[in-house]
């Protein structure tokens, strides 16, 4: 339907008297891509949204779309669709009319609003609702028609702000595929803000993480989740066990055993982050370690060892072969060869 | 049944006050209306069709509707004012406060506050004759219907601003973001978006505004001491004096009147609030 | 962020000062008009020292306070445990309950005075010719107000778990309902208190259609022969309830933005 503009910020920095929402934030977003801003409340994920949609001012640096300079483009001006996180759907207009809102200030006819909002809400299954009011819809379905308002209009950029956050778990997994679904068939530029980690490796093509009012990592979610740049990024993305390990050479030496050390590693001792699933637990009499508990989550199990220093690791692994394991047993721990990051350790 | 009357035991005393000092009086006034010295009859029903019956009435009805609606207009301005300020700031809260107290102390404080500004010797008075020679009192119109709807306004607009600020607060801001995101100028989000979803909530608190000017009593029985212009100060007549028309018990029959035009006018008004609230939770 | 232009800040400005002008200059006037020395054309306080002076103003006063005392007291000995008991033990009763505390609203209060005639002689004739017998029709005009203020205190916190807990470690319903419930909700009863007051000590119709000598009755009456004094009485009347309720704000600052509605609501009782 749409072919995607790109999407530049430029050092962007916002701040509120002293404290600054955004620290010089520089982000390329290529056409038809959707990319997530991922980060703690705080960060400064939202700012950077709101200061595209041209709800918010920089205090410097600046807004290209398409390869114009929109930084002085009113928001009403800019030609982009937005969803916001929970009761943004007018009340006293009917689904139909929501959907068509954006075409009515575009001047369209009545005819045309109509129908073009009739497809609009056949593209998230929701025709059957067209004459419904907002408070007759669950929060999902509501989220669903903001979506398709914020598409109706044909928008250069698709901005969504925390879409499922409000939502229920099951419906926030279930309107997430959706979001992408609906988002790929259109193929318009879209920028996902959300606190969730799942949630912006599950949608994004490429992932940002921030922290305050800085860009940490921006990279496709395999690469972010496998080689984490800082260790924010490795603590906020995914579990991780933390453990002694010692780093030279561009190796680090823990657990008995030597792995790669990832790009951002400190020089000498310090803490390993390793990914629970990374863990490998051998059964062996001889060995110094011994399971502390193993907790049951269905499809997957996770071991709890205790080593021999005393603190505890976390293995991830299939429920079939965690059955095998039960506290009091002794084994040897020991870690997949994929590369870790090893980080300051501030207790040291 | 029987366990529900049980458990219900302790309502009494409430139910007991709310009987006797409300219920009962209202009950006798309606009663009352149609009984004449004991016996059914329709006598004083009758007398509300007089002439200086239904001229009060029709007076009320004037002096009700003109104040509720320049005080719904000047109030939704100022509620306006109040609510697009700092939430926290002092001067939102000290507004909001002395809104309260003047739509509440109403009466007779204001009465007087007018004869201080406006009177025979008020102060504003005082001055406009030093500096341009004119004589604001002269006619005695403050205590005229004119002067009451300029007085009623002084009480209107606060209470205007207190019912119209928490619908004015239910505009969520993402509604106007949606709009402007959407291609909305400032001028179009107010016509297609704020205006709709307030105008329930104003036109209610306009009819609470009349119902609240009608059944106002003590500012007019302050400023007016002789005559009935109104409904209210001919209940007074008639209540102070038994022989107004020769009828005794007048008073019963243009009660009764007050409470059908002020019932009807809160039913409406209850009407319109629910579907607000429904918006502008 | 919204950007203010100029033209908008200054339009907001002008209008502020219409309406600090409008609303504003009949209370200084008042203040004015109450420290005129109308011979000698200097000030005195001689209009306020009335408040203390004049026998019959000084005791109304008294009578006022007395009645506004009397009304709270009244208010919340009635209202507070029915509303409790109402919430937990009689649900089905609430709907009859809330729609009599707001009844008052819709009925003027000068339609109760007139039929409150025949009631009253049974009441002087049990408890006397005092002006404090008002109290009783004054818990009536004040229900709806105080009503909702202690109805929202009791929304926001979880009174069934509050008193079951109570109950089961052995406390009776008085000692529940006074240590454990009350001071929970304290904002609200302080609501509540806050507007009876101020609700009774404006009250003119009911008190003057009975001939009970109210303050406001008696602000009437010198009125029409002492201006500066009746005006001096309005105005530290209206200082007073404004101080009342903007302790009252400061008291319960904090609290989402239904504070306005827990504050006050629209009376149909001047």
């Amino acid at each position: 339907m749409t072919t995607g503009v790109a999407v530049e910020l430029n050092e962007l920095t916002r701040l509120y008297g002293s404290v600054k929402a955004l620290d010089g934030l520089s982000l390329h977003i290529e056409p038809g891509e959707l990319v997530a801003l991922l980060g703690p409340s705080g960060c400064g994920k939202t700012t950077a949204l709101r200061i595209l949609a041209g709800l918010d001012e920089a205090t410097s640096g600046t807004v290209s779309v398409g390869g114009k300079d929109v930084s002085n483009v009113p928001a009403n001006k800019r030609d982009m669709g937005m969803v916001f996180q929970a009761y943004s759907l007018f009340p006293h207009l009917t689904v139909l009319d929501n959907v068509a809102f954006g075409l009515k200030m575009r001047g369209k006819a009545k005819s045309e609003r109509m129908s073009q909002a009739a497809d609009m809400l056949d593209l998230v299954g929701l025709s059957a609702h067209k004459h419904k009011y907002a408070s007759e819809l669950s929060g999902g379905q509501q989220q669903r028609v903001a979506l398709a308002r914020a598409l109706a209009i044909q928008p250069r950029v698709l901005l969504l702000d925390e879409p499922l956050s409000a939502l229920d778990a099951k419906v926030r997994a279930q309107l997430r595929d959706e979001i992408r679904r609906v988002q790929l068939e259109v193929g318009t530029t879209t920028l996902f803000v959300t606190h969730d980690q799942e949630e912006a490796l599950a949608v994004a093509d490429r992932v940002g993480v921030m922290s305050q009012g800085r860009l940490e990592q921006l990279a496709a979610p395999a690469d972010l989740y496998a080689n984490p740049a800082t260790p924010f990024v490795a603590e906020f993305v995914g579990l991780n066990n933390k453990v002694p390990a010692q780093v030279s050479g561009g190796q680090a030496h823990l657990l008995g055993t030597s792995v790669p050390a990832l790009e951002g590693s400190i020089a000498g001792p310090g803490l390993a982050m390793v990914r629970p699933e990374s863990v490998t637990i051998v059964a062996d009499s001889a060995g110094t370690s011994t399971i502390s508990s193993v907790a049951f989550l269905g499809p997957i199990s996770r071991v709890y060892a205790a080593l021999a220093d005393g603190s505890v690791i976390s293995a991830q692994m299939a429920s079939s072969q965690a059955k095998a394991f039960s506290p009091g047993d002794p084994v040897t721990v020991g870690v997949e060869p994929t590369g870790v990051l090893v980080v300051k350790d501030d207790a040291a | 049944m029987l366990r529900r009357l049980r458990d219900a035991l302790p309502l009494l005393p409430f139910l007991a006050v709310v009987v006797i000092f409300l219920i009962i009086p209202t009950v006798t006034v309606i009663v009352s209306a149609f009984f004449a010295d004991g016996a059914f009859s329709l006598a004083r029903i009758e007398a509300l069709f007089s002439g200086t019956a239904l001229a009060a009435l029709w007076k009320s009805v004037l002096l009700s509707a003109s104040t509720a609606l320049i005080g719904a207009f000047l109030g939704a301005v100022l509620a306006w004012l109040i609510v697009s300020s700092p939430p926290t700031s002092m001067v939102r809260r000290a507004v909001i406060s002395l809104c309260s107290v003047l739509a509440q102390f109403g009466g007779v404080a204001l009465a007087f506050a007018f004869l201080a500004t406006i009177g025979l010797n008020g102060v504003l008075t005082l001055w406009v004759q030093q500096v341009f020679g004119w004589n604001l009192a002269g006619s005695g119109w403050l205590y005229s219907l004119t002067g009451l709807i300029l007085v009623y306004t002084y009480f209107q607009i606060p209470l205007m601003v207190i019912v119209f600020v928490p619908a004015l607060e239910g505009l969520r801001e993402q509604w106007r973001e949606a709009a402007v995101s959407l291609g909305a100028s400032t001028w179009r989000y107010w016509r297609e978006v704020a205006v709709p979803l307030l105008t329930p909530a104003f036109l209610g608190s306009a009819l609470l505004l009349f119902a609240n000017a009608f059944a106002a009593y003590a500012t007019a029985a302050a400023l007016v001491s002789q005559g009935s212009p109104i409904l209210p100060l001919l209940i007074r007549a008639a209540l102070t004096s038994e022989v107004v028309l020769g009828q005794s018990g007048f008073a019963y029959a243009l009660a009764l009147e007050m409470i059908i035009v002020v019932a009807v006018v809160m039913v409406a008004y209850n009407a319109l609030v629910r579907r607000t609230a429904r918006w502008l939770r | 962020m919204r950007r203010r232009t100029l033209g908008g800040k200054v339009f907001r400005a002008m209008l502020w000062v219409a309406f600090g002008l409008f609303f504003l200059f009949p209370l200084y006037a008042m203040a004015d008009f109450s420290t005129r020395n109308l011979i000698s054309g200097g000030r005195t306080m001689q209009a306020w020292q009335n408040l203390i002076a004049d026998e019959a103003l000084y005791q109304s006063i008294v009578i006022s306070l007395l009645l506004a005392g009397f009304t709270v007291v009244a208010m919340l000995l009635v209202l507070v445990p029915t509303m409790i008991w109402v919430r937990l033990r009689t649900p089905w009763a609430k709907g009859m309950v809330e729609f009599l505390c707001l009844l008052p609203l819709t009925i003027p209060a000068l339609v109760i005075v007139v039929g409150l005639r025949n009631v009253y002689l049974w009441v002087t004739y049990f408890l006397g010719e005092s002006a404090l017998t008002l109290t009783f029709v004054y818990v009536v005009l004040v229900l709806p107000f105080a009503y909702r203020a202690i109805d929202a205190a009791l929304a926001a916190i979880d009174l069934k778990t509050l008193a079951e807990a109570a109950r089961s470690l052995g406390a009776g319903w008085a000692t529940t309902i006074l240590r454990v419930v009350v001071p929970n909700i304290w904002s609200g009863i302080l609501s509540a208190a806050f507007i009876s007051i101020a609700v009774v000590l404006g009250e003119y119709t009911i008190a003057s259609l009975s001939g009970y000598q109210t303050l406001q009755v008696q602000i009437v009456q010198i009125g029409k022969t002492d201006g500066p004094t009746s005006v001096a009485a309005s105005l530290a009347v209206l200082l007073f309830g404004f101080v009342l309720l903007l302790v009252l704000s400061l008291l319960t600052r904090g609290r989402r933005r239904a504070t306005v509605e827990n504050v006050v609501q629209p009376g149909v009782a001047a």
